[in-house]
């Protein structure tokens, strides 16, 4: 066991090489270069230009810059936002936890939702109930989220005034959670909506999977009731696919919501990154982008390391 | 059986000719209500698209500013005109035809690229499989949308640009299902018999390999089309995609949103369109799933 852990970080960390080197290639195009936000600044000399370009390690050679940018990284400095000045670090760490909220009430719910019609889907297929689910899983999933959010806020903020149309609380009503509750429940309905549809979807399969495998047949043949067979025997063994995914889904907790966040103005990740790509703030973006990709790598690496805890057999290799 | 010319077999009703697989699978096909709905809406989109601005009375930027703002449905304007006076409708399907052109293209590249990456990683194996499946899940770890912004960005807002970035990222799908397919074919016996009669290393993946394994590419290609079509959406949307004057389903609604109280249905139109595609070719590849592998179906 511990040996698989262990090949699969020795695994993780090449891959963890690629992503920051793509992204460092990739900021290495940013228009006009590192300093181009100077470009148009009448005080800069070229005098001025050059020393910044000698203090701040541009002329190296590109590997030295990125061993150097990757080393400090590492070490949690994700450089200073071209616009803001403050590290990129704490900018990112102030919206996290609203982020965090909005995304963790979402995923709990759709989980529940989700789960719950899918095993409902299964243990009745092709009923009028599956035929329902699935269709409207399917509509759910081809929804997209920015149409029927500002739907949404047009008709329950626009023209009923039942709920606000964005943001994240009243002036002045910074601390008041209660106040906080209803700039939640429109986006919350708009990120849930898509993942009840796929988490529903994906419930449904794994569970009518197990449900034609031989020991249903056998526990059934053993007298038990449908209850036991259907809530203790399926359930858990269609549950296991369902955990790594779940795991897989959680770096999205993260930076998962850009286009629910940027259209109800919600101060979180997804915001930020929208905000900076609008001001051309590449350090933040990219520091998004890399804490992002870990997350997903991290939790790509726990889920398979999980999955072999709940299913020994997929241990071997 | 299968070569048996018709003429001489005389197939009695006892004695029916095999169904042919193109057969049975328009037959399972057709089987499948809400794909079949879905194909119809999707044949009626692309036609309007693409023929219907030719059709269409008005350029898709002509101003008729005695009609502007007005969102009444009249002879003149079906579905009124926008705050500059252009036809909604006009709009909107001029749009939809770009949408559906970097659906079309962005599926077809990245089928393309996908389909060469995986089988040359699942036939030889070593390291150009360990290459190309680390760059797999290197592009597959960086989240999508952000990825896009950001190389949108960089490289500017051409569409040529935008289709060759999304097909760049949303090829590894591809990738991984035509590498599966092609390991579990490679041991087969009709890939030995080949190797066996000396068909190269190139002839066994183009001639033997690749068309063994397209079923499940044909299904990928076409739910590939709608997430094309909403991410480029997304992208026009947010701003970073297609950019006015020139008309997409993503833009439309973004000028929309200026207008919400006064012209919802400027915002209805445009998110309506993309998701009656987007529905329509998920029904689609539903459908064509079960179709082509009877068996996934219980």
């Amino acid at each position: 066991m511990s040996r698989y852990v262990l090949r699969r970080i020795l695994l993780a960390i090449p891959l963890l090489i690629g992503i920051s080197a793509l992204l460092f290639i990739l900021m290495q195009k940013v228009p006009g270069g590192p300093l181009a936000v100077y470009g148009n600044n009448p005080h800069m000399h070229a005098a001025d230009r050059a020393r910044l370009i000698h203090a701040m390690g541009l002329d190296q050679p590109l590997h030295i810059q990125y061993i150097r940018w990757l080393i400090s990284a590492v070490k949690g400095d994700l450089g200073h936002s071209l616009f803001t000045g403050r590290p990129v670090l704490a900018m990112i760490a102030e919206r996290t936890p609203n982020t965090l909220m909005l995304m963790g009430l979402s995923t709990v719910l759709s989980l529940i939702l989700g789960l719950a019609l899918g095993i409902f889907s299964a243990v009745r297929p092709y009923s009028k109930f599956d035929y329902v689910a699935t269709t409207g899983s399917f509509l759910g999933y081809s929804l997209p989220t920015f149409w029927f959010g500002i739907m949404l806020m047009m008709v329950f903020a626009a023209r009923l005034h039942w709920l606000p149309a964005g943001g994240m609380h009243s002036l002045g009503q910074e601390d008041n959670w209660l106040d906080g509750l209803p700039y939640m429940i429109l986006p919350i309905t708009v990120l849930s909506i898509v993942s009840i549809a796929s988490w529903s979807r994906f419930m449904r399969s794994s569970m009518m999977e197990v449900l034609r495998a031989d020991f249903i047949r056998t526990a059934r043949a053993k007298g038990l009731s449908e209850k036991v067979v259907i809530g203790s025997h399926a359930l858990r063994n269609a549950l296991i696919p369902v955990v790594t995914v779940v795991m897989m889904a959680m770096p999205s907790l993260f930076g998962g919501a850009v286009m629910t966040e940027t259209i109800f103005s919600w101060p979180g990740i997804g915001r930020l990154f929208y905000d900076s790509l609008g001001k051309s703030d590449y350090p933040v973006m990219m520091g998004i982008l890399l804490i992002s990709a870990t997350l997903v790598v991290v939790f790509n690496l726990l889920a398979d390391v999980l999955y072999s805890v709940v299913d020994p057999r997929i241990r071997l290799d | 059986m299968a070569t048996m010319n018709p003429a001489i077999a005389r197939p009695s009703d006892d004695l029916a000719p095999p169904e042919s697989r193109w057969r049975s699978v328009s037959r399972r096909f057709l089987k499948h209500r809400l794909a079949v709905t879905g194909l119809v809406v999707l044949i009626l989109l692309a036609v309007g698209v693409y023929l219907g601005p030719f059709v269409s009375p008005y350029a898709f930027d002509a101003n008729d500013l005695a009609h502007a703002g007005d969102w009444h449905l009249t002879v003149r304007h079906w579905l009124g005109t926008d705050e500059l006076g252009r036809d909604v409708l006009t709009r909107l399907l001029y749009a939809g035809r770009i949408s559906f052109t970097v659906g079309l293209a962005v599926a077809g590249l990245s089928v393309l690229v996908g389909t060469l990456i995986g089988a040359f990683a699942g036939f030889f194996g070593g390291w150009v499989d360990s290459v190309s499946m680390r760059l797999v899940d290197v592009i597959q770890s960086v989240p999508l949308l952000m990825l896009l912004m950001v190389l949108v960005a960089f490289l500017g807002h051409d569409i040529r640009i935008i289709v060759l970035v999304i097909a760049l990222t949303s090829w590894t799908g591809v990738a991984r299902l035509v590498r599966g397919e092609i390991l579990s074919l490679k041991g087969q016996e009709f890939i030995e018999a080949a190797r066996s009669v000396g068909v190269g290393s190139f002839g066994q993946i183009f001639r033997h390999l690749i068309p063994n394994s397209l079923a499940p590419v044909f299904v990928s290609a076409t739910l590939g089309v709608a997430d094309a079509i909403t991410l480029e959406s997304a992208l026009s949307f947010l701003g970073v995609g297609i950019q006015p004057p020139i008309p997409s389903w993503g833009n439309l609604l973004t000028d929309a949103q200026q207008y919400l109280i006064m012209t919802p249905w400027l915002a209805f139109y445009p998110g309506l369109m993309i998701f009656l595609t987007v529905a329509s070719i998920n029904f689609v590849g539903d459908g064509l799933r079960d179709a082509l592998d009877p068996k996934l179906k219980q």
